[in-house]
């Protein structure tokens, strides 16, 4: 019995990793400064969103890791069998655009965590990506994984950090389950914004990798699925004191933009002194993390897809795609934040709206793989499962399709929009009017407006 | 111009018009075959489609191909059935992982060179080799879409890099169609076991456990040996357990017992079930041990000789251990009840007369380890007396068996 017991233990550590890991990298730069300018600008309003991510991310994690347990195979290899080189292409294009940015908000949130102390970004960043190069294609990688893993403790900060500002835990926990929808820009933007950066699409294909790589099969699977959901939880229980630490620290006092790392560290305020420490030694860990797992996985996922050898253990002229590759990723990454006046924080925003516009691509694929009877045998979804994934394709496209077609109509002259209607063009009454958009600050729309008006929900009242 | 050089890719196949006698097009190429009982690279079959359904064209209703399309000789066209000894091009070979038996990796396909043989009675083209890289990938994205002659012009700015067919091996996890489709292991077999285990490793549990189940046994042992714990585990689990007991049994007895000391009790059970009795007995005898102390660690391919042995008795006794020779190095003296009396580096018995008896060449102290002592106190050992083997002792002073300096190799590289 004992050892039966012992057994179980046995397996269970030798598959945890994986969903941990993931989890934690979840929580990069863009996490970070995502939460906390959901927070920062509309206080507890957006913690309701909280609860469907976190049920999407247990899904679709779930899915990734099913996958890859059953299949063997890694995302981009069961896409290219299923769906032909072409389609894995475009794809591929793609995910390197949108990780190529993620890549970029790493070395961001390297830059911004050092610049709290007035470290330049000019000495900073060049270093890290040199030492993110040599770590990961020189193998040291895996010896420090677990430093990283440790540090990721930090996040504990924010949990104390939250107890101690004495937030109106009433109005976090109505917010947490009152869903709150505006057809404004900035808001619609965070939506997408907050998904993106909780359920990566890149962070699929890593999991789904790390999963095969750790050999995990559909047998030990069980114990893995544990795990994937006790990290998916994870991630989102810091998300959430991330928010209300952000929205009791700063909201409060008057809703504001995140504007730089001296911003978002203000949510630490009760550790006085330490505050901006802590908050630097958090981002550092969590972007410097990320930036190490970021380029590789891009790389594997392209050279998988596209059958081109890989691998850090192969010489340079047997895998010359993959270190090409990888060294662009990390040469570019790091050199466009050395462009002066570069706009760091709003680059990290942007790169995390766009991972919520690939996302559902990318669910779409996988969704139609495992439903695959010839790959996943009878470990193919279940019908609630089906609707969770298609429902929340339906709404991040629709998201998407609202903010682009929310933009076009602005971007257009005002005179083509008249002869519609004689209404003026509503003017969004944000908190702040000075400013607080993450791409632009442009009025509503007419239809949005006529739409908020047919739906019935109101702002949120200041 | 007609002509094109000679070869044609599959991409440029996929969708060349076909034209019967009087020259009428009859519809467009799908997918092509092969029949591997048949010809090994002949391409036996054309699907086509024009309406609903799919016709088939038999390589002998060809008259010409080319670029401009394939023209028949033939037009008596049966609709196309699926049939299991095909091997249909598109869907079972373009975008699917083969192993390159003469680069020793798993590799992607991305298209298929084929070489167009001219006959007094009509053209057939054979599949010569498999295209992988960046040109094939380029060809692939312009398929369809820029003319072929194009193609062929621009994709010579980069490197081409394809395998030749007869070094492809296919896999396929079915093993009725893999009898079917002619898959042979012979390429696997020929290969390394190291560079086998690493290609094994590679791939997904279905096709590892599809080689398993077809290849050689002792091939199969030597592979497994090669891998990771962790792995080797996994595959026995996923072998019907005879098939698992047989390279089991194949194996040494070290590398057994740590594979199944890595599977579940039960699995583990049946498996020695399965065994025969002489290799069963060393094994479980090996698997009471704990897995790190020296007991775990030891192997029992020594040679261990009476102690009055001469050189040349010691010479002719190594004729009987022919299958360990390879990794041998140190041989064994042991009185009457098998207690351990010394250890003869194998190098001195070149140099001694053949009467000599061994104990003059013994040096003066034998480093030994008891059955329970843990592994890094045996690592110590090895670096500080320069070992190439240690021998290991039970509780009652009798030679156990013997840890070798790759086992300690393998250990450091763990760490």
């Amino acid at each position: 019995m004992l050892k039966r017991f012992r057994y179980q233990i046995a397996i269970f550590l030798s598959v945890i990793g994986p969903g941990l890991i993931t989890a934690n990298v979840d929580n990069d730069s863009g996490g970070i400064f995502t939460y906390s300018q959901a927070g920062a600008k509309y206080g507890y309003l957006p913690l309701w969103t909280l609860i469907p991510i976190t049920l999407l991310l247990i899904v679709t994690q779930e899915m990734s890791s099913r996958m890859g347990a059953v299949t063997g195979k890694g995302l981009s290899d069961l896409i290219r069998e299923e769906f032909g080189l072409r389609t894995t292409f475009f794809l591929m294009i793609a995910l390197v655009l949108t990780n190529f940015l993620n890549v970029i908000s790493e070395f961001a949130g390297i830059a911004s965590s050092l610049e709290l102390f007035h470290i330049s970004r000019y000495i900073a960043v060049p270093i890290c990506a040199v030492a993110v190069w040599f770590l990961v294609v020189r193998g040291n990688y895996n010896s420090v994984e677990k430093i990283f893993l440790v540090a990721c403790t930090l996040y504990v900060t924010y949990i104390i950090s939250a107890f101690l500002l004495k937030p109106d835990w009433k109005e976090a926990a109505i917010y947490s389950v009152k869903p709150i929808l505006m057809f404004d820009t900035d808001y619609i933007t965070m939506l997408i914004a907050m998904v993106g950066t909780s359920i990566a699409p890149w962070m699929q294909f890593y999991l789904q990798s790390a999963i095969v790589e750790k050999g995990i099969t559909a047998k030990e699977y069980v114990q893995s699925r544990i795990e994937v959901v006790v990290g998916c939880i994870l991630t989102d229980v810091v998300a959430f004191f991330i928010i209300v630490s952000c929205a009791t620290a700063i909201w409060a006092h008057g809703p504001k933009d995140i504007n730089d790392a001296a911003d978002a560290a203000v949510a630490l305020r009760p550790f006085g002194q330490y505050a901006y420490l802590l908050f630097s030694a958090g981002l550092f860990n969590a972007s410097f993390f990320a930036a190490c797992i970021l380029p590789l996985s891009t790389v594997f996922t392209v050279c998988e897809g596209l059958g081109f050898e890989s691998g850090v253990d192969k010489r340079f002229h047997e895998a010359p795609e993959f270190y090409w590759l990888y060294t662009l990723l990390v040469v570019l990454g790091a050199a466009v934040i050395l462009w002066p006046h570069f706009p760091l924080i709003k680059m990290i925003l942007a790169s995390q709206v766009l991972n919520g516009v690939l996302l559902p691509f990318v669910l779409i694929y996988m969704v139609i793989l495992i439903n695959k009877k010839g790959l996943m045998k009878e470990w193919t979804n279940s019908a609630a499962y089906n609707a969770v994934a298609w429902v929340s394709v339906a709404i991040m496209i629709g998201l998407t399709l609202a903010l682009a077609s929310i933009t076009v109509k602005q971007m257009m002259p005002q005179a083509k929009a008249a002869p519609r209607g004689s209404a003026p063009v509503a003017q969004v009454q944000s908190h702040d009017s000075s400013r607080h958009s993450l791409i632009s600050d442009v009025p509503e729309s007419r239809i949005a407006h006529l739409l908020r008006q047919a739906i019935g929900i109101g702002k949120l009242a200041d | 111009m007609a002509d094109d050089n000679g070869f044609l890719f599959l991409t440029e196949l996929l969708g060349l018009k076909v034209y019967d006698l009087k020259g009428r097009r009859l519809g467009l190429v799908k997918d092509a075959a092969l029949v591997p009982l048949i010809h090994p690279s002949r391409v036996d079959r054309f699907l086509i489609g024009g309406g609903w359904a799919w016709l088939t064209i038999r390589y002998d209703q060809v008259r010409s191909i080319s670029l401009d399309g394939i023209y028949l000789k033939d037009e008596q066209l049966t609709p196309y059935h699926s049939d299991e000894y095909m091997l249909r091009l598109v869907r079972d070979l373009l975008d699917q992982q083969i192993i390159d038996g003469q680069g020793r990796k798993v590799v992607r396909v991305t298209d298929v060179t084929f070489d167009i043989q001219h006959a007094a009675d009509g053209d057939s083209i054979h599949i010569i080799d498999v295209d992988i890289g960046l040109r094939s990938v380029l060809r692939r994205l312009a398929q369809g879409v820029v003319p072929p002659r194009l193609v062929r012009r621009v994709q010579t700015i980069i490197a081409p890099h394809s395998i030749a067919w007869e070094d492809c091996s296919i896999i396929e996890a079915d093993p009725q169609r893999r009898l079917r489709l002619n898959i042979s292991n012979k390429i696997l077999e020929r290969m390394h076991p190291a560079d086998l285990a690493d290609i094994v490793e590679e791939l997904s549990p279905d096709d590892r456990e599809a080689i398993f189940e077809t290849i050689d046994s002792e091939v199969a042992a030597e592979t497994l040996s090669e891998m990771e714990p962790d792995v080797q585990a996994s595959i026995l689990e996923s072998l019907e357990t005879e098939k698992a007991a047989e390279i089991v049994e194949e194996m040494s007895p070290h590398d057994a017992a740590d594979a199944l000391a890595e599977l579940e009790e039960q699995t583990s059970e049946d498996i020695l079930e399965e065994m025969e009795v002489e290799p069963k007995a060393e094994l479980e005898e090996l698997l009471e041990y704990k897995e790190n102390s020296a007991g775990g660690l030891m192997n029992t391919e020594y040679v261990a000789l009476p102690e009055d042995t001469t050189v040349a008795g010691a010479m002719e006794a190594l004729k009987a251990h022919e299958e360990i020779l390879e990794n041998l190095n140190t041989l064994f003296l042991v009185d009457a009840n098998e207690q351990l009396i010394a250890a003869i580096p194998l190098a001195r018995l070149f140099t001694a007369a053949g009467a000599t008896p061994l104990r003059e060449l013994a040096p003066e102290t034998t480093i030994h380890v008891d059955v329970e002592e843990r592994q890094d106190r045996i690592m110590e050992l090895f670096d500080k007396y320069n070992l190439l083997t240690l021998p290991v002792i039970d509780a009652e002073g009798k030679l156990a068996g013997v840890i070798t300096a790759d086992e300690v190799i393998s250990l450091l590289r763990e760490k």
